[in-house]
C-alpha cells in the first residue's frame, strides 16, 4: 500500500516536473478570482464564482451565449429544430468532440447523445445513480428554472441526435440550455467513478469538453487549468490558466499592479478612477444584467393606487442615489429589464424627479400624513451596494413630500422570506440578476401573477401585463416576442408597481497586454480567446 | 507527575462536551436558515423547502439532531458541508497546515523579538530605550490587523517590491504537497527557488499576525523581569561578582520565563482569531477564513465541526502549557 502511494506520488512529481520544464516557454494567464468555488459540478450550485471556475473553462453546453451578448448560438449542438406545437426540440450534436484526457481519466470515445441524456437525467430522475451522489445534492438552478415540470422526456434518436419533449410550449427553454447547470458531462467518466465507488470525485475533478482542462485545486489558494489541445473549437492562445484566489479587493488590486495577476474582477468603485489613469492597466466596463428596485405592496392601501405609487416614484432623487450609493458604478433604471437585454424599450420616458408635483399628486389622491416602512437588505449586492444608505436617501426624499418612512431590516434569509408575504407592511428594496438573458426571466419571474406571494415582491397581478408576457412565452422567435415585451414595459411604467432604481456598471481591470477579453453581460468571466502579448 | 497529567486530561472531557453544546447551539441561535440562503433571491417553494429540510435532517427535534451530531463526533464523523458537499474533517485537514504554519512562524517571530526586547527594557528601565520599546508595544497591541496588513502590503510589496503581495508561494511553482506545510514541501520538492519563494511569502503575514503577541510578550517579559531583578537571589548573584549577562540571562530570565510561557500559550487563541483577518488579507488558505465564510453561509456542519476542532486544539495547547508549567515549577504539580 505504502509502496503504491509512493509510486503514485513520484509519478505525480515527475509529471509536474515535466509540466514545469515546459512552463518556461508556456504562456500563463493569472486571474485573481474573488473566492473559492463551492465545487466543480455547476449544476449543484448557484454562485457565479463557482460557475467561473467550473462550467466556463471546463465544460460546454448544447447551446452557448454568443460572447458579449445574450444571443444563443450553437455549442455542442450544431443545430436544432422545434416542432410546430413548440413541444419537441431535436438537437443535432456536433461530431468529433473530445473529452479531456488527464492523469485521472482517459476517454475511450467521443462525445455523444448518452452524455447529453446523462447530464440532464441526473438532475431530473430520482432513480439516476447520480441524483444524490453527494450529500444534500439539490440541483437548485434546474429546479429554479422549473425544468422538472417542463421536461417530460429526453430521448436518444441516434448517437448524434437527442430529442427533448416538453410538457408545454416555453420559448425561454433554449436559453435555459445555455445556462451553467446545463453543462455536458462525460457519462463514461461518471460510470468509471461509480464502478470505483468514487462518485463524489465528479464534483472535485471535473472532465468536460471545454477549452481548458482541470489540473489541480488547492482550496482557498489556487486553481490550475491547462489549455485543451484537442478542443473542438481550436486550442487556446494561452497555455495555462491560473485562478489565484484573492478575496480582498484591495489586495487583488495590489496583485494586479504588481503583475502577479493579469485580470481581476470586482474592483472597489472608489479605486476605478486611479486604475484608469495607470498606463499599465486597461479598465473595461459594462452595464450589469441586473436591476435594483423598490417594490411597493400593491395589495395594501394606499399603494394599491397606481397614482400614489407614481407620485412616490417622482419623489425619489435617483441621481443622488447613483452618486452616493453606486459612486459612479451605476446607471439610472427606467425599465424593469436592463438596457443590454433584447426587447429593452428605449422609447419609455422615466418619471421625472419632481417633489412638488409628487406632493400635489398625493394630495389629489387624498393621501396625507402617510407613514410607511422601507425594507433595507442587510447584504451587499451588485444591484445594490449599500441598501441601508439607499433607504436613508429615499426616506429623506419621501419626507420632502410629506411621507414619513421607517427603515426596517432582517437577516438575509429572513428578509427574503418575510418580504414574500402578501400582507407585508411596507416597500421592499431588492433586485435581480439575469440568469439566461431572456426578458421572461425578469418580467415573468418578478412581475407575473404566478410570482405573487413569492418572487413578485410587489404582489402585483395586472391582467393586461400578464396577457402580454404569457403570449410572448408561446412565440417561437425573438422577433415575434420583442414587441410584446416592449409593450409590457410600457404597461409596467404606467402602473408603477416598483420604483426602478438602478442597473449597476461592472468594471474589469486588466493589464494592458491582455487581449481578446470580452465582458459577459450575464456577469460570468470567460478566458477562451484571451491572449497575452509578449 | 503521572497523576498530574491524568488529572489535567480528565478535566478536558467536560470542557469538550460543553464546547460541543455551545458549537451546536451557537450557529442555530443566529437568525438565518442555510436552506433559504442556498436559494438566495431566486427563492424556493414551500414544498421544496420542506423536502430540503428533510434531506438535511433539520426537520427533526433539536435534541435528536444534537444526539446525532454527538454520535457522529464519537465515530470521528463531523458531517458534510452544506455548501461544498465535502466532509468537514477533510476540509479542515486540507486547510489546517496553512494556519498552523503561519501561526507557528508568527509566534516564533513574536517570541524571538519580544523576549529580548522585554529583557532589555527591564534592564534599562526608565531609559529612552525602555520607553520606545514599551510605546511601540502599545501601538502594536492597539493596531487594527486589517489596516496594518494593507499598509505593509502597499509599502513592501507595492512601493518597494521586496515581498510578494499574497499567497503561500509563487504560482510558478507547482509540486506535490505531502505534508501541507509549504516550507517543508518546497524543500522536499527540490525545485530551485521554491523554498525562498515560500519564505518570502511568509514574511509579511507572520509579521502582521505576530504583532499583537509580540507586544504582549514584550510587556509581559519586561514586568516579569522587573519583578525578578528585584529579588534577593539576583542581588546576591550580583554581589558575588557574576558577570551581568549571566545574572540577567541565567538567574533572572529563567524564573521570569514562567509567566511568559503562560502568556505565549494563551496567545494561541489570539493567533487563531488574528488568523481570520490575516488569512483574508494575504489570501492565505487556512481555517480562519473558512470558518468566517461558513458562518455567513450558515453552513451548520462546518461551523459546528470547525469550532469543535479549533476549541479542541486550544484545549490541547493549554494542556501542554499546563504540563510545561508543572515541569518548570514543581510546586504547581505538587499542589
Amino acid at each position: 500500500m505504502i509502496c503504491k502511494t509512493t509510486i503514485r506520488t513520484l509519478a505525480l512529481g515527475v509529471s509536474m516536473a515535466a509540466m514545469m520544464a515546459g512552463a518556461a516557454s508556456a504562456k500563463t494567464l493569472v486571474y485573481c478570482s474573488e473566492g473559492s468555488p463551492e465545487g466543480f459540478d455547476p449544476a449543484l450550485y448557484t454562485a457565479g464564482t463557482t460557475f467561473d471556475a467550473s462550467s466556463k473553462p471546463v465544460y460546454n453546453r448544447l447551446v452557448e451565449f454568443k460572447r458579449g451578448t445574450t444571443d444563443v448560438i450553437p455549442g455542442l449542438a450544431e443545430s436544432w429544430e422545434v416542432s410546430d406545437d413548440g413541444l419537441e426540440y431535436t438537437f443535432n450534436l456536433r461530431p468529433g468532440v473530445k473529452f479531456h484526457t488527464t492523469d485521472f481519466f482517459t476517454p475511450s470515445r467521443e462525445f455523444n447523445a448518452d452524455d447529453v441524456i446523462f447530464s440532464f437525467e441526473r438532475q431530473l430522475r430520482e432513480d439516476n445513480p447520480y441524483h444524490s451522489y453527494v450529500e444534500g445534492a439539490s440541483w437548485e438552478y434546474f429546479n429554479g428554472m422549473s425544468m422538472p415540470d417542463l421536461v417530460e422526456s429526453i430521448e436518444k434518436v441516434d448517437d448524434l441526435t437527442v430529442k427533448f419533449t416538453l410538457t408545454r410550449p416555453e420559448a425561454p427553454f433554449i436559453a435555459n440550455l445555455a445556462m451553467d447547470f446545463a453543462s455536458i458531462f462525460s457519462k463514461e467518466y461518471a460510470d468509471q467513478l461509480q464502478d470505483a465507488g468514487q462518485q463524489a470525485q465528479l464534483n472535485q475533478q471535473p472532465i468536460g469538453t471545454g477549452p481548458f482542462q482541470f489540473v489541480a485545486y488547492q482550496p482557498d489558494a489556487v486553481i490550475r487549468y491547462r489549455a485543451f489541445a484537442d478542443y473542438w473549437n481550436g486550442k487556446q492562445p494561452i497555455d495555462d490558466l491560473v485562478f489565484a484566489i484573492t478575496t480582498d479587493n484591495a489586495v487583488r488590486q495590489q496583485k494586479l499592479l504588481a503583475n502577479e495577476c493579469q485580470v481581476m474582477p470586482y474592483p472597489n468603485p472608489a479605486d476605478v478612477e486611479s486604475l484608469k489613469e495607470n498606463p499599465d492597466i486597461n479598465v473595461m466596463e459594462q452595464e450589469g444584467l441586473n436591476v435594483g428596485y423598490l417594490a411597493y405592496n400593491t395589495k395594501v392601501a394606499p399603494f394599491d393606487n397606481a397614482k400614489v405609487r407614481k407620485a412616490l416614484n417622482m419623489a425619489i432623487n435617483k441621481q443622488a442615489i447613483l452618486d452616493a450609493v453606486f459612486q459612479g458604478a451605476g446607471q439610472a433604471a427606467k425599465n424593469p429589464i436592463p438596457p443590454t437585454m433584447w426587447s429593452y424599450n428605449e422609447a419609455i420616458e422615466d418619471d421625472p424627479y419632481d417633489p412638488d408635483a409628487a406632493k400635489a399628486m398625493l394630495e389629489e389622491e387624498g393621501v396625507t400624513d402617510l407613514s410607511m416602512k422601507i425594507w433595507a437588505m442587510p447584504v451587499q449586492r451588485p444591484y445594490n451596494p449599500n441598501a441601508r444608505r439607499m433607504a436613508e436617501l429615499i426616506q429623506s426624499d419621501f419626507e420632502k413630500v410629506g411621507v414619513t418612512a421607517e427603515i426596517v431590516s432582517y437577516e438575509w434569509g429572513e428578509y427574503l422570506e418575510r418580504s414574500k408575504a402578501e400582507d407585508r407592511d411596507g416597500a421592499v428594496l431588492l433586485g435581480w440578476t439575469g440568469d439566461n438573458g431572456d426578458p421572461d426571466n425578469f418580467l415573468a419571474v418578478l412581475l407575473g401573477c404566478d410570482g405573487v406571494g413569492g418572487s413578485n415582491r410587489a404582489q402585483w397581478c395586472h391582467e393586461p401585463f400578464e396577457e402580454l408576457i404569457q403570449e410572448a412565452k408561446t412565440k417561437g422567435s425573438q422577433e415575434e416576442r420583442a414587441p410584446l415585451y416592449e409593450e409590457a414595459q410600457a404597461v409596467f411604467k404606467e402602473q408603477a408597481p416598483w420604483a426602478t432604481i438602478a442597473h449597476s456598471v461592472v468594471f474589469m481591470p486588466m493589464r494592458q497586454n491582455v487581449t481578446g477579453y470580452v465582458m459577459d453581460p450575464l456577469g460570468g468571466h470567460w478566458f477562451d480567446g484571451v491572449d497575452i502579448e509578449e | 507527575m503521572f497523576r498530574f497529567v491524568l488529572q489535567r486530561i480528565s478535566l478536558l472531557i467536560p470542557t469538550f462536551i460543553g464546547v460541543s453544546i455551545v458549537a451546536f447551539a451557537f450557529i442555530r441561535l443566529l437568525p438565518g436558515d442555510p436552506i433559504l440562503l442556498l436559494a438566495g433571491e431566486r427563492g424556493m417553494t414551500a414544498e421544496r423547502y420542506a423536502e430540503l429540510q428533510q434531506v438535511y435532517g433539520y426537520d427533526r427535534p433539536l435534541l435528536v439532531q444534537y444526539g446525532d451530531y454527538l454520535w457522529g463526533i464519537l465515530q470521528g464523523d463531523l458531517g458534510t458541508s452544506i455548501v461544498t458537499k465535502r466532509p468537514v474533517l477533510s476540509e479542515f485537514m486540507t486547510l489546517f497546515p496553512a494556519t498552523l504554519e503561519l501561526s507557528f512562524c508568527a509566534i516564533v517571530f513574536a517570541a524571538a523579538l519580544g523576549i529580548p526586547a522585554g529583557v532589555f527594557a527591564a534592564v534599562k528601565r526608565g531609559s529612552w530605550f525602555d520607553q520606545t520599546i514599551m510605546g511601540t508595544a502599545l501601538v502594536g497591541y492597539s493596531m487594527p490587523i486589517f489596516w496594518w496588513g494593507l499598509l505593509l502590503i502597499i509599502l513592501f510589496s507595492g512601493i518597494l517590491g521586496w515581498t510578494p503581495v499574497s499567497g503561500r508561494i509563487s504560482l510558478l511553482y507547482y509540486f506535490p504537497q505531502p505534508t501541507g506545510f509549504m516550507l517543508i514541501d518546497s524543500l522536499l520538492s527540490g525545485q530551485e527557488g521554491a523554498f525562498k519563494s515560500a519564505v518570502s511569502h511568509l514574511i509579511l503575514p507572520a509579521i502582521v499576525l505576530g504583532t499583537i503577541p509580540l507586544a504582549v510578550i514584550a510587556r509581559q517579559t519586561r514586568s516579569a523581569m522587573l519583578e525578578v531583578l528585584g529579588e534577593d537571589y539576583v542581588r546576591t548573584a550580583r554581589a558575588k561578582g557574576l558577570p551581568p549577562l549571566r545574572v540577567v540571562g541565567l538567574h533572572a530570565l529563567r524564573n521570569a520565563l514562567i509567566p511568559v510561557i503562560t502568556v505565549i500559550g494563551l496567545q494561541v487563541g489570539v493567533l487563531l482569531a488574528g488568523a481570520i483577518l490575516t488569512e483574508t488579507i494575504f489570501s492565505w488558505p487556512g481555517v480562519g477564513k473558512w470558518m468566517v465564510d461558513s458562518v455567513f453561509k450558515r453552513d451548520y456542519p462546518v461551523v459546528q465541526g470547525g469550532l469543535l476542532l479549533i476549541a479542541g486544539l486550544v484545549m490541547v495547547v493549554n494542556l501542554i502549557v499546563d504540563l510545561l508549567y508543572g515541569l518548570i515549577n514543581p510546586r504547581i504539580r505538587h499542589n
